[in-house]
């Protein structure tokens, strides 16, 4: 059971999670939405602790996540698995390597420094990206996947780690509607054959609804929302996303970001940095 | 007319044509402001220095005649009409330039070496902990300030004479000199990856290593070249006080007065650095290169 304790996230004067109170039991999918800069991504941020807590507190079981430290910390990190927008992979490694950086909490320092992965971890690896049709593409460079495939090597990422719980950023935020689908079913046969708990943000109401078993809507850092999803009335989607209920519902698509616009800027930033 | 410039009434063109030149004015008279005051600072800096510009007129026909000697051999003739005669001592010489090279490239891999290994917890990005980063910031400001010369006059004292001090020299201020160029590249990075691999629960120099390090190995190659064509310059007169190289044989030639051995070793101390230079340039445009085309 992974509770949540009256977290606060204080950024400068913005409350970026204000009081958040939650207790998700082990096995659920719980889709966490609200409209830009609601505070999702900061409270996944501190459940994996890339962030620290103001106030309140994050337990897993009897674990005081927040109180951890040192190894005990990478321990938890470990075990909550962590998806991003971007992917967040390392662009110049192979997609073999970023997988089994997953392994890096089981291995001792000086033999991740060297890559000298045991045989067994490199199995584990292959295996995971064979699950998600990957297998054959472990020798390339991560950053000349498209970005569906770069999100599949994450999540492979995230298996290998063999986690309790997975938290997804916006993991389709980024991804065309064919990759938005195998990236959800991937989270969901996850979730359901695997038994990990996911804790997805999602800004899409639709895909949101289709995929968990929980909403969780949040606005300027608070929780406004918590239920089924059939449970969510249009006047409470317009509360959440300051739009016409309507609106929201019949979006046809999800806001995204075009991949070759996101490849684009990542080509620029990439000659910019060279110089 | 139909442009949204001509359109406006006449009497706001005036009032925003006014405004314009005040501004301007306002400009030209801050740049004339700031030329008078460095003017004053240069007279007063000359002043203070006892810098005498008559005197250095007067004594200006003593550098070039010194120019004019070294190039003449004992027997008066130009050093180009016997150039065996004039690089008499060329196997001494270049023993001596390997050495000097040696000791700026092993000097500047051992300060590379350790910048490397600290520049990491020096960047504001990757090392939060401000009592690690600031002191070791300090610390590398300490190695970069204190000049080389000062580093290998106190090693020579320690060690003795030879190339160990001016190695050691070399490497520490370019630990100081390179430790901070590195710092600044790391915290400039992408920190998307080092995210990715801290939330896998991996060490801190795990995540270093994966998600920092390969971003910024092309540039830190290119400043280590860098600072190998500095070092072979600062290298070439460490042997001035005795920290080995040909920098020994050259103010010995000068304290002698053997005129023609002072020109034949700053040619070759000129024709290395020069070859060198364009080598190391080549090696860091090519890099360059290749890193833009990812
Ligand atoms: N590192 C930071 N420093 C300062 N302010 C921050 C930081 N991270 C987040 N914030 C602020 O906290 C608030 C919540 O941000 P957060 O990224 O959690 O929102 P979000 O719900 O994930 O939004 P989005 O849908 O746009 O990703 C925003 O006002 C944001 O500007
Ligand atoms: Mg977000």
């Amino acid at each position: 059971m992974l509770q949540i304790q009256g977290l606060t996230k204080q950024f400068g004067t913005v409350r970026a999670v204000d009081g958040v109170t939650l207790s998700v039991p082990p096995g659920q999918m719980v889709g966490v939405i609200g409209r830009s800069g609601a505070g999702k991504s900061t409270m996944l941020r501190l459940i994996n602790r890339l962030e620290d807590p103001t106030e309140g507190r994050v337990l897993f079981g009897d674990l005081d996540v927040s109180a951890l430290k040192g190894r005990g910390l990478r321990g938890w990190r470990a075990r909550c698995a962590m998806i991003f927008q971007q992917f967040n992979l390392v662009g110049r490694l192979d997609v073999l390597g970023n997988v089994l950086l997953g392994r890096s909490y089981a291995v001792a320092t000086p033999r991740a420094l060297l890559k000298l992965w045991a045989e067994q971890d490199k199995a584990i690896a292959l295996s995971a990206l064979e699950q998600f049709d990957m297998g054959l593409l472990a020798a390339q460079r991560a950053d000349t996947l498209s970005g569906g495939q770069q999100q599949r090597v994450a999540i492979a990422r995230a298996l290998v780690q063999q986690p309790d719980v997975i938290l997804a950023d916006e993991p389709i935020a980024s991804l065309d509607p064919r990759n938005t689908r195998t990236v959800m079913d991937a989270l969901r046969r996850i979730n359901q054959e695997l038994g990990i708990t996911v804790l997805c943000n999602l800004h899409d109401l639709d895909i949101a609804k289709a995929y968990c078993d929980r909403l969780v809507g949040m606005a300027a850092g608070k929780v406004v929302f918590d239920g089924r999803p059939e449970s969510l009335t249009e006047s409470e989607a317009h509360e959440l996303y300051g739009l016409e209920a309507g609106e929201v519902i019949d979006l046809p698509m999800p806001v995204q970001v075009p991949a070759h616009v996101a490849s684009a800027r990542l080509a620029d930033r990439r000659a910019a940095s060279a110089h | 007319m139909v442009t949204a410039a001509s359109s406006l009434p006449q009497r706001r063109v005036e009032h925003l044509d006014a405004a314009y030149r005040t501004a301007v004015r306002a400009k030209r008279r801050r740049a004339l402001l700031f030329a008078a005051a460095f003017a004053v600072a240069v007279i007063l800096a000359a002043i203070s220095a006892e810098v005498d510009l008559l005197k250095l007129a007067d004594k200006i026909g003593n550098f070039t005649s010194y120019l004019g000697r070294i190039f003449h051999l004992d027997d008066g003739r130009l050093v180009f009409a016997d150039i065996g005669e004039w690089y008499w001592g060329i196997s001494k010489w270049s023993r001596l330039l390997l050495e000097t090279l040696i000791i700026a490239y092993v000097g500047t891999a051992l300060g590379a070496a350790g910048a490397l290994l600290v520049c990491f917890a020096a960047a504001a990005n990757l090392m939060p902990k401000a009592w690690i980063r600031v002191p070791l910031r300090r610390f590398l400001e300490f190695c970069r300030t204190v000049p080389e010369l000062v580093f290998a006059l106190i090693f020579v004292i320690a060690f003795g004479l030879g190339p160990i001090p001016g190695l050691l020299a070399i490497a520490i201020h370019t630990f100081g000199a390179l430790g901070k160029q590195f710092f600044e590249v790391a915290e400039n990075i992408d920190m998307k990856p080092v995210e990715g691999v801290t939330a896998t629960g991996a060490s801190w120099p795990v995540a270093v290593r994966f998600g920092a390090l390969p971003q910024v190995a092309a540039n830190f190659v290119s400043y280590a070249l860098l600072r190998f064509e500095i070092n072979v310059r600062g290298a070439s007169i460490l042997g001035f006080v005795g920290a080995g190289g040909i920098g020994q044989d050259l103010i010995e030639a000068i304290r002698k007065f053997y005129y023609s051995d002072v020109s034949a070793i700053l040619l070759l101390i000129i024709a290395t650095v020069v070859v060198i230079d364009l080598v190391t340039e080549q090696v860091r445009h090519r890099l360059i290169e290749v890193e833009a085309r990812r």
